[in-house]
């Protein structure tokens, strides 16, 4: 792995910062109506005072994040998995998947709560929806990216298509396993703020309505934060433990 | 059929859509001997080592592997188109990259269903041989060209076999690392009784290695002449530079030379 310089990682940094007081001033100078745009204090006001509703709300968002999450992976493993061992299948089912792409998860989550109700279950749904596809591509390409060689030297060693699997396919596949885990992982934040947005009782997309409504535009935006902060931490998270998984890779 | 005849090509044909490969390949491996084959690049070498390995069925033709315990006429056994009677080693060292050096050598006793735990023991064994001492647990990554080659080697040898197919194993390394593990090579074939066909398009390395060259030419690909070097064995690279063996590379060379005429 790369080590970036000190210096490089401050850039961003930077920017963010300068934007912030950019954002500072524009609401100090009163140049949009604090109404419209509350300064970047307010939103960090509105999110201390209101940390432990946040939270209470982030815990069912993360709870239907973490099963969708959960599913999805599973899920996209299974399909990778029997369509890398069964051309035919891969021929039916990638371009119904790619199709499933192109339907906007807000048009979807209503049909889910008709059908499926205000609970959990229409959210985590949506969520193994959204996490699903980024798994199932990843995987796929990474079990097609093992060496066809080492595919013939495993055969000539008598090895069963489940330990080719085990021993070479899946291995190499990892690298892809995670780079597609990182993106889901983010997914699955977002899908299941829409999906509670559009119906429910509990959850930071819910709350995110509730404040709309009574046009509390610094607590909105304290939750856009946190939800930008979760997935962020998430995707932090699977870094590490990408990095504990794969210790060969940075022995290199 | 001779006894000591351990493994024998019989008239074998193969043929990829309209374009025929192999053409009536027809030979034998003495046991404890090394066969070289030795033609350019596209040949079809590598398409009859997946015929004699068993990953592609001839077209017609069969490949005789002799019993362990040979006697009388059912002394061979058909390995045509069955894996896991040879040991193939392939031109790329393909050791994989997140197993320890020490479990991707042990692979071929895991694949069998030995448990990990023992694989290590047994494969550690021979870690000192094979110029691996204290790699036991490092990453492939992290070993020079020439040890890779060597850790493949082992896992090839600790498939069991007693008949190895080497596909070019050394043609990837630069010419001093090839030349060591050549002079390697020659040393430890000698303590590991084994039979080996090897694949190579370097004249040099096939005089230096055989007890046995054949000639493979053409499109499709024939047996076009067969040579026994009578150097006694152990050899060193100092054979290199005898006028012996610069007898045997004229008459290769002046045999390549009148073939590809012969073919064109």
């Amino acid at each position: 792995m790369k080590k970036k310089n000190g210096k490089e990682n401050l850039i961003p940094i930077a920017v963010v910062l300068a934007v912030l007081l950019i954002w500072q001033l524009v609401c100090t100078l009163k140049l949009v109506p604090s109404f419209m745009l509350p300064s970047p204090v307010d939103v960090g006001k509105a999110l201390v005072s209101d940390f432990p509703l946040l939270m209470h709300h982030a815990g069912v968002t993360l709870l239907e994040a973490g099963l969708g999450l959960l599913f999805g992976v599973l899920l996209g493993f299974g399909c990778a998995a029997v369509m890398d061992a069964f051309p035919i299948v891969k021929k039916a089912l990638y371009p119904i998947l790619v199709l499933t792409q192109t339907i906007p998860p807000v048009a979807l989550a209503p049909l889910l709560i008709l059908w499926f109700s205000y609970g959990i279950v229409p959210k985590v749904i949506l969520v193994v929806l959204v996490a699903f596809f980024p798994m199932a591509v990843g995987l796929l390409q990474g079990f097609e990216s093992a060496d066809p060689d080492m595919i013939r030297l495993m055969k000539s060693m008598n090895a069963s298509r489940w330990q080719i699997f085990t021993h070479v396919k899946f291995p190499s596949a990892l690298g892809e396993f995670f780079s597609g885990l990182r993106i889901a992982v983010s997914y699955s934040v977002v899908g299941a703020v829409i999906a509670e947005w559009l119906g429910g009782f509990v959850g930071l997309g819910v709350y995110m309505t509730r404040v709309k409504k009574s046009l509390s535009y610094d607590k909105m935006f304290a939750v856009i934060v946190l939800v930008s902060a979760l997935s962020l931490l998430l995707m932090a998270l699977v870094k590490i433990i990408q990095k504990y998984a794969m210790p060969w890779e940075k022995r290199k | 059929m001779e006894k000591n005849e351990i493994l024998i090509g019989e008239h074998i044909f193969k043929t990829y859509g309209e374009k025929t490969i192999l053409n009536d390949i027809s030979f034998s491996l003495k046991e404890g001997e090394l066969l070289s084959l030795l033609g350019v690049s596209g040949v079809g070498k590598t398409t009859l080592f997946n015929v004699l390995s068993g990953l592609s069925k001839p077209d017609s033709g069969e490949v005789l592997l002799r019993k362990d315990d040979a006697a009388g006429d059912d002394a061979y056994l058909k390995i045509t188109g069955k894996t896991g009677y040879l040991s193939y080693m392939l031109q790329k060292d393909l050791l994989l990259p997140h197993k320890h050096v020490i479990d991707n050598v042990a692979l071929p006793l895991v694949l069998k269903g030995v448990r990990k735990k023992e694989a290590r023991q047994k494969a550690a064994e021979h870690f000192k041989q094979f110029g691996l001492e204290g790699c036991e647990y490092k990453y492939p990554s992290e070993l020079s060209g020439g040890m890779r080659q060597r850790a493949a080697f082992l896992r090839t040898y600790l498939c069991g076999n007693r008949v190895v197919l080497l596909d070019e194993p050394f043609s990837a390394l630069d010419t001093i690392t090839k030349a060591a593990m050549q002079e390697w090579f020659l040393q430890v074939m000698s303590e590991l009784n084994l039979s080996a066909v090897f694949i190579t398009h370097d004249i040099d390395e096939a005089i230096l290695l055989s007890d046995r060259i054949y000639m493979m030419m053409g499109s499709p690909a024939k047996l076009t002449k067969e040579m026994t070097i009578d150097k006694k064995k152990p050899r060193s690279q100092a054979f290199t530079l005898t006028d012996e063996f610069l007898e045997y590379k004229k008459e290769i060379r002046s045999q390549l030379f009148i073939d590809q005429i012969a073919f064109s």
